[in-house]
């Protein structure tokens, strides 16, 4: 049937409504093609993202930083110490001088383990005295303890069997002849949702904060009040801080409410300060929507505004150590997690929340969140369009 | 309604607006070319020309929105390219969209208005403005719920709120009622009386016969200006008013003659016109002579001048 033969349009009927689909398709199609971020995200989000976290993440990690505080200088420490070494589970590299620096050491969360080898160590095992050696692991996040925690166990039933021969034959194992204890820190009954549930008030944190300010100033942009609003005599700064500060008190509203939903739904205690815990939580949600606000000043039009704020939210759940360990991801993973607030705020909340950290424990990450803030308010006001040019 | 003074002390020059060779491109296309225009303090000048003709581009380079490309002036004395801080505390710039918030009341706005440009009561300045906008009663009402006109009165409200010298004014009653349109001009040229100087951009022809100088510009370029008599006689443009049967058979046949640049209808009439007089008389003269239509010798209105004009410099771009 050609189309206009008697001069009669049919626009009943199966047909005309597929050409008028059609209609659409192309009109839509075109319209996609002009949006160039759309596209881009389009391409990028599903490829970026897969390789970044098919190649990252990884649920039994290795090479987890381990400080030793070694008080005993026989052949069986030293052993032990090079067994440590070549395992693939453990990363010995700090050697801590006393107990105090030991702890600090886990709380500040620069070492996931602490191994003390006490005084007379080799002395009593060849007395037959069964000598402990205590083994502390930060378990506040149970994920990446857990491998690592077997493997040590089946790494000292054999470690010292070499050194156990001739005269010390006897203390060959039929029983091991020392003791392991294994302290599972902060989180002893290796249970989730203490793990879980400060980590989600940061992944709510985040999502929420980014679409507050990501949306705002492309909303005055579409609505037509960005011209009048730039023929007054207002700065860009001005506008950013006054655009960001109702949405600090918003984003403390949220994180109460997470905090006391925690305590009661979840069973999840603050250990630590309750006064720190809030300050750092205002500054990390002051670090994400200055992001916001800056994907807001870069996008053309709301919906780009979002993409961009999906963009950045998916490595802050995949790579902050949120759901997978931190420590398990490749060093170039790792990198990029550190640029990402969410990392640095999960060291907080967890360190505050269940280990009790001080602020001197979360120095770093309290200067790292700070510089990013700084970073991205400045990147916004230098992108900021103060004229329409 | 008060007027700031400015914050330099000095007397406010005579001549509020002198710029020279403003030119601005979009992505190769100039959209202004070479402008130069001096407006004088107190007076409604109004800025005419058709659709993209560069009006909004120029008013946006005035108040500092766009950076021209080349051109150097002034806007109050102080420098469009350096100083566009101080010219924005100045300016009241109404743009030709509504910009005031939608999702905001009517208070909410002029209260925002007022503490952007540091005023010391923003309640009062609001309250003030309400009344004078005679809005006591709705001032609770979201801005984005008023009718076309009153949008538009609430706009220029919130221009006025800061006591601007200077006003710039982007098709300020596009879309509006004739009689909040009327409304409106009567408002503009109360504050010109007061001493408020007004660049308006329109491009309806009853409005630029209330200004009391006008600019024409065509394709980003500045073909007339003066007064309207200025404009009009400067033309020199020849017209006949012609009225009776078959007027539009005859200007389809008009247009086909020399000396013949325009032909217009008007109502149940059609202007024809001539920028060479004796050229038109050539031309027509056995139409005048044989009818059947009536011919008389008529004045050019501003609207033949400015389509004249436009025709003009589309044959120079073509």
């Amino acid at each position: 049937m050609s189309a206009g033969v008697d001069g009669e349009r049919r626009t009943r009927g199966f047909r005309a409504a597929l050409s008028r689909v059609y209609a659409a398709f192309v009109k839509e199609l075109l319209q996609l093609r002009r949006d160039r971020i759309t596209f881009a995200t389009m391409i990028f989000i599903p490829l970026t993202q897969l390789l970044l976290f098919g190649y990252a993440i990884n649920t039994d990690p290795k090479h987890l930083p381990t400080a030793l505080l070694i008080q005993d200088d026989s052949a069986f420490s030293r052993s032990f110490v090079s067994a440590l070494r070549v395992s693939s589970y453990f990363d010995v590299g700090t050697a801590a001088a006393s107990e105090a620096e030991l702890d600090h050491l886990i709380l500040s969360g620069r070492v996931q383990f602490g191994i003390q080898i006490p005084a007379h160590f080799g002395r009593d095992l060849i007395r037959g005295e069964r000598p402990a050696i205590l083994v502390v692991a930060d378990a506040s996040d149970p994920v990446a303890a857990g491998g690592a925690v077997s493997a040590l166990q089946g790494l000292l039933s054999t470690v010292f069997s070499r050194d156990l021969t001739g005269p010390v034959a006897a203390r060959a194992p039929q029983e091991l002849p020392f003791e392991v204890r294994i302290h599972r820190r902060y989180n002893p009954a290796g249970e989730t949702r203490l793990n879980i549930v400060p980590g989600l008030m940061g992944t709510i944190l985040t999502l929420t904060m980014l679409i507050f300010t990501a949306l705002s100033v492309t909303r005055e942009v579409e609505r037509g009040t960005m011209e009048s609003l730039l023929a007054m005599p207002i700065r860009p700064v001005e506008i950013m801080l006054g655009k960001i500060a109702p949405y600090l008190v918003v984003g403390g509203l949220q994180a109460g409410l997470i905090l006391v939903a925690a305590k009661l739904l979840f069973g999840v205690p603050v250990v630590g300060s309750l006064g720190l815990l809030v300050g750092l939580t205002l500054l990390f949600i002051l670090a994400n929507l200055s992001v916001g606000y800056t994907f807001s000043t870069i996008a053309k039009s709301q919906l780009q505004a979002m993409q961009m704020s999906f963009f950045f939210f998916l490595p802050n759940i995949l790579l902050s150590g949120f759901m997978f360990p931190f420590r398990g991801m490749p060093d170039w993973a790792q990198v990029i997690g550190e640029i990402l607030p969410l990392t640095h705020y999960l060291r907080i909340v967890r360190g505050i929340m269940l280990k009790g950290a001080t602020f001197v424990d979360l120095q770093v990450d309290v200067l790292a969140l700070g510089l990013f803030t700084l970073a991205a308010m400045t990147l916004a006001v230098a992108r900021f369009r103060q004229t329409l040019d | 309604m008060t007027t700031s003074v400015p914050a330099h002390g000095a007397p406010e020059p005579a001549i509020v607006i002198d710029v020279e060779g403003l030119t601005k491109s979009f992505g190769g296309r100039t959209v202004v070319r070479n402008l130069s225009m001096q407006v004088h303090r107190g007076l409604i000048y109004g800025f005419l020309g058709p659709n993209g003709s560069g009006k909004t581009t120029t008013l946006r380079m005035l108040c500092g929105l766009l950076t021209p490309d080349s051109g150097h002036g002034t806007c109050l004395g102080y420098d469009i390219l350096t100083q566009s801080a101080e010219i924005k505390r100045h300016v009241g710039y109404m743009t030709q969209r509504f910009s005031l918030y939608a999702d905001l009341s009517i208070r909410e706005n002029l209260e925002f208005v007022a503490r952007v440009y540091n005023l010391d009561d923003p309640r009062a300045a609001a309250d003030g403005a309400i009344r004078r906008l005679g809005l006591e009663n709705r001032a609770g009402q979201l801005a984005g719920e008023l009718s076309g006109g009153w949008k538009q009165r609430l706009a220029l409200g919130a221009c006025i709120l800061p006591g601007p010298q200077l006003l710039l004014l982007d098709e300020p009653t596009a879309g509006v009622d004739p009689k909040a349109r009327r409304d409106f001009w009567d408002e503009i040229h109360a504050l010109a009386h007061q001493g408020m100087t007004v660049l308006v951009s329109t491009h309806y022809m009853d409005e630029a016969e209330r200004c009391h100088e006008i600019a024409y510009i065509a394709y980003g370029e500045l073909l007339a200006h003066g007064s309207v008599e200025e404009v009009i006689a400067d033309a020199h443009l020849a017209t006949y008013i012609v009225t009776g049967p078959d007027l539009a058979d005859l200007a389809e046949h008009l247009k086909t003659l020399e000396g013949v640049d325009m032909v217009a209808p008007f109502g149940t009439a059609l202007h024809v016109s001539g920028r060479d007089k004796t050229r038109l008389d050539a031309a027509t003269k056995d139409l005048r002579e044989h009818g059947p239509q009536v011919w008389s010798a008529g004045e050019a209105t501003l609207e033949d001048v400015f389509i004249d004009l436009m025709s003009r410099t589309k044959d120079n771009f073509a």
